[in-house]
């Protein structure tokens, strides 16, 4: 055990959190916090989002001994944080929490761990057996893992990559970028030669994961479980702010939301290379956009010239969390480790890549098989998997949110990220102070 | 029996209302008064939830945003209102004035969140039918549209729609009520239709202007559909903390202090009885005949 935790620290770098108290630990339980009185023939209850409702009905299927009842909730989407809310409730009341519950929010663990809460179960102390914990990629419990505790089970990871038309960049002889360079000087040639069309988007909160994370901007740097560092005035936050701006300028980056309906209607064919996520293949590409098979695949995720090695982003990936007040916990850790380790349910491949390696293999290759994509997109996103910044943190606060209402408004009334990082940096050390957080700054 | 010799009718009919207020008005802003005078341990804390929470960044910024959407709100509802329901009561043609009657009242059954979604798609230039209007204010995209100078007018404009009908049938009630021989000696003595309205009509139907107000101001002060709605639709480009019961929530469902929020519930029920009162007083709205 000792062993797997330490494994866990060290995957976790320094987006782990550290110095948290576990209010429920427990050093005589075998699972290492106080478990509620077990029912091993118990129901347990799932939360899942509208995505995840065919691996929990799935689970439910293949396992007709364990009864299971499945409840869909929003799973956080748009920064809902309804786990969150409804577990405050339920920490008040003293009942109602759900046994197993799937989040697109990624810091459950900073509120769920701590004195005062502790609803969640750590599941690397005995209770998830490390075969399992050992089988997830480098790094996918680093957001889950405070001082060394992991407190769930990673359900898919979402590296950010150069996705981009492959169709066009022959056409149009195009070499694929690699450095953050080569993709602002190519944007530039795209404005001048093929206007209309872009290669990237700034139009949704996820904008500061994708080019701030992947520059390495120190914005978001959780050093301990109240503690953080702040500074967007880097010359690495600068020099993202000043790319987005050029591209801004020059028309060859959207400020639409990918998902609203303008972005699929005025931009949507039209789109040469979008640096992002894993999962804007399926979600963006064959969703929102039904761009024809045969034209999007995936390069290496950009870096700039000075990274060594090369880093990138990341933008949300969901996590499973188990309540530590479960009535049966084999049965919760069944269904979680079930689903994680799962490629494809009932015949559907997941909807995104798995945190779980042996699963994001097979489900690579599924993706493959599909025949979608122009040419084999396995080996630039099992690249990216591992080479995630660690110094982007999972804090209480929702730095989407902070974007959104600092910077993204103030680029709709028509002012530079550049000039906005101010505000930025404003905006993230009042709200990690009103959540107690001790605020590092330059 | 004897003893129940006070018990009139009366009670009986204000019974229900009585237990009600009792269970869902009273007894949970007694536990506000508690949550906000307490620490999370419920040990006595002084105003020092009240003063956190005023000095919270966000405080201020809500404050501002909720008094500037109620001025706008309050002063075009009472005029707009009064004015609309003149207007209707002057409709001689009875077929006419059934119609406009039922034509003010329709968009009142689309209330609460299902109007303000109706509005998402209204102020979004591609899908809204009104998209020629919203181009020719410049507006090109959904973000111009709600930029968050605009919102006050906005949600102004949401409220009055789905608000303002059943006010001016309440109102056409009240002119109805004024007796047509006070209306005559008005009219015989030369008053035009004008110095009627403002010198007759007007000072008689005020209670019920005071009341709408009143209850206007009530629901202004609670701002929160609105803005969440429109903060989950433009992506977190108008923030979740933009109205004081917005803040109030953040409090109690995103920081884990239900003590801070009961402080800034408090701050909204005090504000909001002192202006109630203020209206009462000035609308006489207790004085009888």
């Amino acid at each position: 055990m000792t062993v797997v935790s330490a494994l866990l620290a060290a995957c976790s770098g320094g987006m782990s959190v550290g110095g948290g108290s576990p209010s429920l630990a427990d050093a005589n339980s075998k699972y290492g916090f106080r478990t509620a009185p077990q029912d091993a023939g118990g129901a347990i209850t799932v939360w899942v989002d509208s995505s995840r409702l065919p691996a929990a009905k799935a689970f439910e299927k293949a396992h007709p001994d364990v009864k299971v009842k499945i409840v869909s909730y929003d799973g956080g989407a748009n920064g809902s944080n309804t786990f969150k809310t409804k577990s405050h409730l339920y920490d008040r009341a003293g009942s109602g929490w759900p046994d197993v519950a799937f989040t697109t929010d990624n810091n459950a663990a900073s509120w769920g761990s701590l004195s005062g809460t502790g609803a969640l179960a750590p599941l690397n102390k005995g209770l998830v057996p490390s075969s399992t914990l050992d089988g997830f990629a480098t790094g996918a419990l680093a957001p889950c893992t405070v001082d060394g505790t992991a407190y769930c089970l990673r359900n898919d990871l979402a590296q950010n990559v150069l996705w981009y038309n492959k169709s066009l960049m022959d056409k149009w002889g195009y070499e694929v970028p690699t450095t953050w360079e080569q993709y602002e000087q190519l944007a530039d040639r795209v404005a001048a030669e093929h206007p209309g069309y872009i290669v990237g988007t700034a139009g949704d909160a996820w904008t500061p994961e994708i080019y701030m994370w992947g520059s390495q901007c120190p914005a978001n740097q959780v050093t301990a479980a109240k503690s953080v560092t702040v500074n967007t005035s880097d010359p690495t936050c600068l020099r993202a702010a000043k790319l987005i701006d050029r591209l801004i300028a020059n028309r060859t980056m959207s400020t639409l939301p990918l998902f609203g309906p303008e972005f699929a209607k005025e931009q949507g064919g039209k789109v040469l290379m979008l640096p992002g996520p894993s999962w804007y293949g399926g979600s963006v590409f064959q969703g929102a956009l039904r761009t024809p098979g045969g034209q999007i695949t995936v390069g290496a995720p950009l870096h700039w010239r000075d990274q060594n090695p090369p880093v990138t982003g990341s933008v949300g990936g969901g996590a499973w969390w188990i309540s530590s007040h479960s009535k049966n916990l084999t049965a919760a850790v069944r269904f979680a480790t079930w689903v994680t380790t799962h490629a494809s349910f009932d015949g559907k491949p997941a909807p995104t890549y798995p945190a779980h390696s042996a699963a994001a293999t097979q489900w690579l290759s599924a993706q493959q098989a599909g025949g979608y994509y122009a040419q084999d997109i396995a080996p630039p996103l099992v690249a990216a998997a591992g080479q995630v910044w660690p110094g982007w943190g999972s804090a209480e606060f929702s730095q989407e949110a902070l974007w959104a209402k600092s910077v993204q408004a103030g680029m709709v009334r028509g002012e530079s990220v550049e000039s906005l990082l101010p505000a930025w940096q404003k905006a993230i050390e009042q709200e990690a102070q009103v959540l107690g957080y001790r605020v590092r700054t330059p | 029996m004897a003893r129940f010799r006070w018990l009139r009718p009366g009670h009986l009919f204000v019974s229900g209302y009585v237990v009600l207020l009792a269970l869902f008005g009273v007894v949970p802003v007694a536990y506000s008064f508690v949550l906000a005078l307490t620490d999370p341990a419920g040990g006595f804390a002084g105003v020092s939830n009240f003063t956190r929470t005023a000095r919270d960044y966000r405080f201020l910024a809500a404050c501002g945003h909720v008094a500037l959407y109620l001025v706008i709100w309050l002063v075009s509802l009472t005029v707009l209102v009064v004015v609309l329901a003149l207007l209707v009561h002057r409709v001689t043609f009875n077929a006419t004035r059934t119609f406009v009657r039922f034509a003010y009242y329709v968009p009142g059954a689309l209330a609460g969140a299902s109007s303000v979604l109706l509005w998402l798609f209204m102020l979004d230039p591609t899908v809204s039918p009104v998209s020629l209007l919203l181009h020719w204010t410049g507006n090109e995209h959904f973000s111009d549209v709600i930029s968050p100078d605009h919102l006050p007018v906005l949600f102004a404009v949401i409220a009055f729609w789905t608000g303002a009908g059943g006010w001016i049938l309440v109102l056409y009630g009240a002119l109805n009520s004024i007796p047509a021989e006070l209306m005559e000696a008005a009219r015989v003595d030369g008053a035009g239709p004008v110095r009627r309205a403002w010198s007759v009509q007007l000072p008689m139907i005020r209670k019920w202007v005071a009341y709408m107000a009143i209850l206007s101001l009530a629901a202004g002060t609670q701002l929160f559909v609105e803005p969440e709605l429109i903060s989950q639709a433009s992506f977190g480009v108008v923030p979740n903390d933009y109205s004081l019961n917005q803040l109030a929530y953040q409090y109690a469902f995103s920081q884990n202090d239900f003590n801070g929020s009961a402080a800034i519930s408090i701050d909204l029920l005090i504000v909001t009885l002192l202006c109630a009162g203020l209206f009462v007083w000035r609308g006489r709205l207790f004085e009888t005949e």
